[in-house]
């Protein structure tokens, strides 16, 4: 199953590496990772994406408890979260696509972020479908490049169902 | 203070008395700071990994943290496989490693490693210490980690400039580290509610393992046993933990486990396990394991829990801190000694009625010494001197538990999780550094003896009274056992037939050295090397053809033994 942690760790060099190491010594592939400072510099936050079973994931969260660095550890897939990622996306343009382009880009309210006469770049935030749903709508207007952000998320206060 | 300086003055004050290591470029300064040092003996092994497993000997045998000293690049990565070692059988170590200069990281600079990068998987935590002024809270940290919660090996890697560096010394009193609170103390809600469970159980048995050693509770063990009456088994880094001579004790389990053992686990309703962790050599078939059994687990580590077996009774905190809590519980609201008497006492007598039924056994031969029957002998001279016992890994690994009689805790030390070949002689020369007047046998193979045989030079160097007494087969003779029963009888790459003659090795190093080979003469050959006053090898040739019975075959339940 699709598995969604947020972890808190020191903001220290080597973290990273055993965090990651975790997945990777059980052949696990990490689908997406976001790490960067929280308010509180000495304090990152990561939110792993991965593809894995129930069981060998829990064995990694008590192992990421264990870590010396590693602060908290909350499975987002046992409480309702935010999630938010951004995406930027470079599209070949022409004189025929550009107003297609533009309005799909309206619809999922992004921003044209740069331009050139033959490309739009176009930044757009939301969970993880609806940038799904966006690039394969894009797609077959001709996609150069792609930067996902990898999901960000946080626990919801409301927990209402 | 220089940085060399601060590293010995932190290490002084650990209570740091020895350090074992090799030197080398990256860390000649802190050699050199050290041999004026009056307060720390520096052991100087012949190898990395043999200071390492001398000081993990160390470390087990005394309870404190152990510490080692290799250079950068291959100094570290020969401390690897010792490091691996004590990590998986969660071992309290300091290692110190030199780098390179800082500004020379990543650089392929001569003699470097990224010992950081490849520690990491077998380190319980490890630091690279980029200034000077770090060093002294990192030191504090680092022992700290080694020896709180579930103990293991943490790495202290130490560029060049750092060690030379300048600093003001100031040692930290405490340790402030937000993430890593082990838990100490049990729930006592679970606590109330697992000793109820076990008080209410009808077969109730006690599964003792290697943190019942490092948590020192075997007292707690041996009340609580008694106080209920009920059967204990010990795993291998158990061995030490519990009485063997009480009528409670059944040996070891597992894959080599004794009959009795075996046929407990699988016939208890409930099944607590002490500082255990339900290991692949222990339990074998897992979904036959104790299939009757409710099952109860203290650990110090909440990762060890529930990882293989469903734990009815989860306890996460340090296991004799948690006895006691039982224990105090239990006077609570426990029956009288003799209710438990009556209640247990037709389970012990069928437990009593397996251990009668298939003793360790094996047949003797009037021509040819038999393995167990040399470590039977040595376990009788030995009776009541107290002894160290180390051993390497493969059958006379599994022989040396079911034959010596092991009273006492930190007495017997084994690489248990990892079986890591040449690990005997070097923790025997660690167990032997702390305890200069106890006796200490590495009673060892032929093949792993081999692994780490330049370690001798470091009994002669240290002028240790150290026994080795190997079991020389010439095969290695654990794979060969496989290939006897699983790969029939093609003995591919065991036959160690060609082997120097260890007598004549121990001779070059100055080590006085007996070779014994037939039965009469085994009683009086052993004597000679117990009572030599000196170290001693005794080589005695045995049955090469001789297999470790019982054994569970890998993969099978443990009811499902061959037993002879």
């Amino acid at each position: 199953m699709r598995i969604r942690l947020s972890v808190l760790v020191n903001n220290e060099y080597g973290v990273l590496s055993r965090v990651a190491n975790l997945f990777a010594a059980r052949g696990y592939n990490i689908e997406s990772l976001n790490v960067a400072p929280t308010h509180d510099e000495g304090v990152s936050r990561m939110t792993i994406v991965v593809e894995g079973e129930k069981e060998i994931v829990e064995q990694i969260e008590k192992q990421l408890n264990r870590m010396v660095n590693c602060l908290k550890v909350i499975n987002l897939n046992d409480q309702p979260a935010v999630e938010r990622e951004l995406v930027l996306i470079k599209m070949h343009t022409n004189d025929t696509n550009r107003a297609e382009i533009l309005r799909i880009t309206d619809i999922f309210r992004g921003n044209i972020v740069d331009l050139s006469p033959e490309s739009y770049t176009i930044a757009i935030s939301g969970d993880s479908g609806k940038i799904n749903a966006v690039i394969s709508l894009l797609r077959s207007f001709g996609i150069k490049e792609i930067a996902r952000t990898g999901l960000a998320a946080l626990t919801r206060e409301l927990k209402t169902n | 203070m220089k940085g060399y300086n601060i590293i010995v003055e932190s290490l002084k004050k650990e209570g740091v008395d020895t350090i074992f290591g090799y030197p080398g470029g990256a860390i000649m300064a802190i050699d050199d700071a050290l041999m004026d040092e009056k307060e720390i003996h520096y052991i100087l092994a012949r190898h990395e990994q043999g200071a390492t497993h001398e000081a993990d000997g160390y470390a087990r045998a005394t309870g404190k943290v152990g510490v080692v000293l290799a250079t950068s690049g291959p100094g570290a990565t020969n401390t690897i496989t010792g490091i691996a070692t004590a990590y998986m059988d969660s071992v309290p170590l300091v290692v110190l490693t030199g780098q390179v200069p800082t500004t020379l990281i990543g650089n392929d600079a001569f003699q470097e490693a990224d010992t950081v990068g490849i520690s990491r998987p077998c380190t319980k935590h490890n630091f690279l210490v980029k200034d000077v002024t770090e060093l002294a809270r990192t030191i504090k940290e680092a022992f700290y980690i080694a020896k709180s919660g579930k103990p293991g090996p943490v790495l202290i890697d130490l560029p060049k400039d750092v060690i030379l560096g300048e600093s003001r010394f100031v040692y930290p009193k405490n340790v402030k580290l937000s993430g890593y609170n082990p838990t100490t103390k049990g729930n006592p809600h679970q606590i109330e509610k697992v000793t109820k469970a076990l008080l209410e159980s009808k077969k109730p048995l006690l599964y003792i393992g290697g943190g019942a050693i490092s948590s020192n509770a075997s007292g707690q063990i041996a009340q609580l046993a008694n106080r209920l009456q009920i059967p204990v088994f010990v795993t291998l880094m158990g061995q030490g933990a519990f009485d063997p001579e009480s009528e409670l004790f059944l040996g070891m389990a597992g894959m080599h486990g004794t009959y009795s053992s075996n046929m407990a686990i699988q016939n208890c309703d409930f099944l607590f396990s002490l500082g255990a962790r339900f290991d692949d050599r222990i339990t074998g078939k897992l979904d036959e394991f104790a299939a009757r059994a409710k099952i109860a687990h203290i650990d110090v580590d909440p990762v060890s829990i529930g990882k293989n077996v469903i734990t009815e009774y989860p306890i996460v905190g340090d296991l004799k801190n948690v006895l006691d809590q039982i224990l105090e519980v239990m006077e609570r609201i426990a029956e009288p000694v003799d209710f438990y008497k009556s209640k247990y006492k037709k389970w012990l007598e069928t437990v009593n009625r397996w251990k009668t039924e298939h003793r360790l056994d094996y047949k003797k031969n009037p021509d040819v010494i038999k393995p167990q029957q040399a470590i039977s002998c040595l376990s009788d001279i030995l009776a009541g001197k107290n002894p160290i016992i180390a051993v390497g890994v493969g059958q006379h690994q599994m022989w040396a538990p079911q034959y010596m009689k092991l009273s006492r805790p930190r007495s017997f030390l084994t690489s248990g999780g990892l079986g890591t070949m040449g690990y005997g002689l070097p923790a025997a020369i660690g167990a032997q550094t702390a305890y200069k007047d106890r006796i200490v046998v590495d009673i060892d193979g032929d093949g792993s003896f081999q692994m780490n045989i330049q370690e001798l030079a470091t009994i002669v160097q240290e002028k240790l009274k150290l026994k080795i007494m190997i079991i020389n087969n010439r095969y290695l003779g654990m794979v060969r056992q496989w290939q006897n029963l699983f790969f029939n009888n093609r003995y591919a790459h065991t036959d160690m037939t060609f082997q120097p003659d260890f007598v004549k090795v121990a001779d070059a190093y100055g080590i006085e050295a007996g070779r014994v080979s037939k039965p009469d003469e085994l009683n009086k050959a052993i004597r000679t090397m117990v009572e030599y006053d000196g170290a001693y090898l005794l080589d005695v040739i045995v049955d090469r053809l001789e297999n470790v019975y019982p054994m569970v075959p890998s993969g099978a339940p443990l009811d499902r033994m061959i037993l002879v």
